[in-house]
């Protein structure tokens, strides 16, 4: 995985609560394979256009904000349906950033995984990135990550991240390379507990 | 000195911890993992690395998210559709992980059917690919939803990395009252707990209310646990779980069996455990309930009336009851009893099972729908059960359509959609924008309120339809 240390580019405002996995990403393009083209058309598609297909008034679908690289939303970011797919719609859209006071718990971990970044401000904070000037204008909102600073202009706010997802982010690091040099414990353990426990291996 | 006490959601954890990281991370032991259609993706990272399935043996797959409830024979209403079913055989196949597929007598929903045969146990640790996996908590089970890269993960490791959840025991007393079922006592929860009131809490379910209820209407809790924004709830195993299990397909048997349900008797969270938070809730005084609004917390009692953004003083909030109401296409205050419907669900992993088809069923015996509706059972052997006891017979006279086992108008992948604008009083879990179909309006009840919705084409308390019937 690509390493994540700052990130500088436009945020989308998304003044709204409870923006859920099925709203970032519908149901009904998740059999549509990712290699065609990416999921980050699908992003939010229902906030984007309408039943017709055309565009909405909607905060993506303005010029200062086509090219967003973060997002900035109310409180309980990509909670619901624990479905991937909602963080390669962000990913493959080219956003790495999500600002919010508080997310889904699996989209978060979800976007570890992916690159992503959820970065958890308070609500004050949440509000006053939402109202800047500097963001509404679509102007470069620049995350340093080391730093767990967001700064908007003349407007500067710290996010806090787990230590543990920082450092994954910042070194790339994947997970299964990282089980994997667990490999001896891994199988210790399941000879051990298979044997202790023959009655929780499923009958053929 | 005496062991520290520890709750049911400890003692399953620490049976299965492999290592612990300095930042808390453990690595944790996987007993089954499910898969579905829905998994492609994270067999699609195993391919990517050219990684072996690590143990096809705990790994079991089922086709439900993408199946055709009606025209079987097609495999699927698009050939987008059958991709995936296909994928999900080839993929399966090319791992020897067992299928419960398209064609099987044991098909039906991933939660529903897993412990219908017997691989759902007291104190295993289960994981599958879709958040509402928390349901097979209702037998002991330390289970959670996960998201696809995990489903990679697991699928090449049969481990994965958590961080310990803080534990809250919800606790209900009393007795539900006739016609309100576990579904309302769920909705009623979540709308205590608020939609994310549970955020990074493992909950037990614990109280005479919930001992009371059977197997499966602590499936239809533990089911909707997510909506309170916990990755799993939990049920201590009793009795009653132990006798739903013997005897199922791939369930110990016999010695295996006995000893067991030993182990699993040592379960359940000890006298002076300790929880993070702790919830009470009365069950007597719960009436049926519906939600209103978008979100699975937006759920009022049959008698309520809708609120109104204007008495709302937090502006965040009155703005979300607002665009629900909108959405929605309500108005404020109007009684819940006035909004109409043009079409009922009966089916999902919430309440698809054989005791809620016969919920159903006795409110419908021998009356009409005025809206149409689909039904579809949990799985294929529940269908066949049903029939046997004449539940379709009920349903087809009622109007409604009888169909095959899937996920279905739940979340409507397989093409079974409510129309945009239209109105379905469901039973299944989530209500949010869009998720039957685009534009699609979903009001979230237990199935005997949907049975009473469907005979008057609006939400109905089912209460008066249920006098001097057998509930
Ligand atoms: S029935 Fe609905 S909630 Fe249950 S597994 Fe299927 S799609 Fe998910």
């Amino acid at each position: 995985m690509k390493p994540f240390r700052t990130l500088e580019g436009a945020a989308c405002p998304l003044p709204l609560a409870n923006i859920d996995t099925d709203q970032i990403i519908s149901a009904r393009f998740m059999k549509r394979p990712r290699s065609e083209g990416g999921y980050g058309q699908y992003l939010l598609y229902d906030f984007r256009f309408d039943e017709d297909g055309k565009a909405r008034d909607f905060a993506l679908n303005d010029p200062r904000y086509s090219n967003a690289r973060i997002v900035i939303a109310k409180r309980n970011f990509g909670c619901g349906s624990s479905r991937e797919p909602a963080v390669y719609a962000l990913a493959d859209y080219g956003v790495t950033c999500v600002i919010a006071p508080s997310f889904g718990d699996i989209f978060a971990s979800n976007s570890i995984r992916n690159g992503v970044l959820p970065a958890a401000v308070s609500e004050a904070d949440a509000d006053a990135l939402l109202q800047s000037a500097h963001v509404l204008a679509g102007l470069p909102v620049r995350v340093d990550l080391a730093q767990q600073t967001i700064v908007a202009g003349n407007l500067s706010v710290s996010f806090d991240v787990p230590m543990q997802w920082k450092a994954r982010l910042i070194n790339g690091w994947d997970d299964v390379d990282m089980t994997r040099a667990h490999a001896g414990e891994i199988a210790a353990f399941a000879t051990k507990y298979e044997s202790e426990n023959t009655w929780a291996l499923p009958k053929r | 000195m005496a062991a520290r006490p520890l709750t049911i959601i400890e003692k399953i954890w620490n049976a299965h911890a492999i290592l612990e990281r300095e930042d808390g991370d453990t690595l944790l032991w996987i007993d089954r993992h499910y898969v579905h259609e829905g998994s492609n993706h994270g067999f699609g990272q195993v391919a990517a690395r050219k990684a072996e399935v690590a143990r096809p043996d705990l790994t079991f797959g089922i086709a439900d998210h993408y199946v055709p409830t009606r025209q079987r024979e097609s495999r699927g209403a698009s050939a987008e559709i059958r991709n995936m079913i296909d994928l999900l055989e080839q993929n399966t196949a090319r791992h020897r992980v067992s299928l419960f597929g398209l064609d099987d007598a044991q098909q039906g929903i991933v939660h529903v059917v897993m412990p219908e045969q017997g691989l759902t146990l007291p104190g295993l640790l289960i994981v599958c690919g879709d958040s509402h996996t928390s349901t097979h908590g209702a037998l002991g089970a330390y289970a959670f939803g996960i998201g696809a890269s995990e489903v990679a993960h697991v699928l090449m490791t049969q481990t994965i990395w958590q961080k310990r959840p803080k534990k809250m025991r919800v606790s209900v007393s009393g007795q539900l009252p006739e016609g309100v079922s576990a579904k309302d006592l769920a909705l009623n929860v979540i709308a205590g707990l608020g939609s994310g009131g549970a955020t990074g809490h493992a909950i037990e379910y614990a109280g005479d209310a919930v001992r009371a209820l059977s197997i499966e209407a602590r499936m239809t809790l533990c089911n909707l646990s997510i909506e309170a924004g916990s990755r799993l709830g939990i049920v201590a195993p009793d009795e009653k779980t132990f006798a739903y299990i013997e005897g199922r397909p791939h369930a110990p048997h016999g010695e295996l069996f006995e000893r067991a349900v030993e182990e699993w008797r040592k379960l359940p969270s000890d006298e002076d455990a300790v929880f993070n938070a702790e919830m009470a809730f009365d069950a007597a005084a719960m009436t049926p309930t519906a939600t209103w609004g978008t979100s699975p917390e937006q759920a009022l009692p049959i008698g309520a009336r809708l609120p109104d953004p204007a008495d709302i003083e937090d502006e965040t909030k009155a703005q979300g009851v607002r665009a629900a109401l909108e959405y929605m296409g309500l108005r404020p205050k109007m009684a819940m009893s006035d909004i109409s419907i043009d079409r009922v669900f009966i089916g999902s992993c919430t309440n698809s099972r054989i005791e809620d088809l016969r919920a159903a069923a006795a409110v419908l015996a021998g009356r009409r729908a005025v809206v149409p509706g689909l039904v579809s059972p949990g799985s294929m052997l529940i269908k066949q059960q049903a029939e046997q006891e004449g539940l379709d017979k009920v349903f087809v006279e009622a109007g409604l359509s009888w169909e095959a086992s899937g996920c279905s108008m739940c979340v409507g992948m397989n093409g079974d959609i409510v129309e945009p604008g239209q109105r379905c009083a469901s039973t299944s879990n989530r209500n949010f924008k869009g998720r039957q179909g685009p534009g699609a309006r979903t009001h979230l009840v237990s199935p005997a309120m949907a049975a009473a919705a469907a005979l008057t084409g609006r939400l109905t308390d089912v209460r008066p339809l249920l006098a001097g019937r057998k509930p």
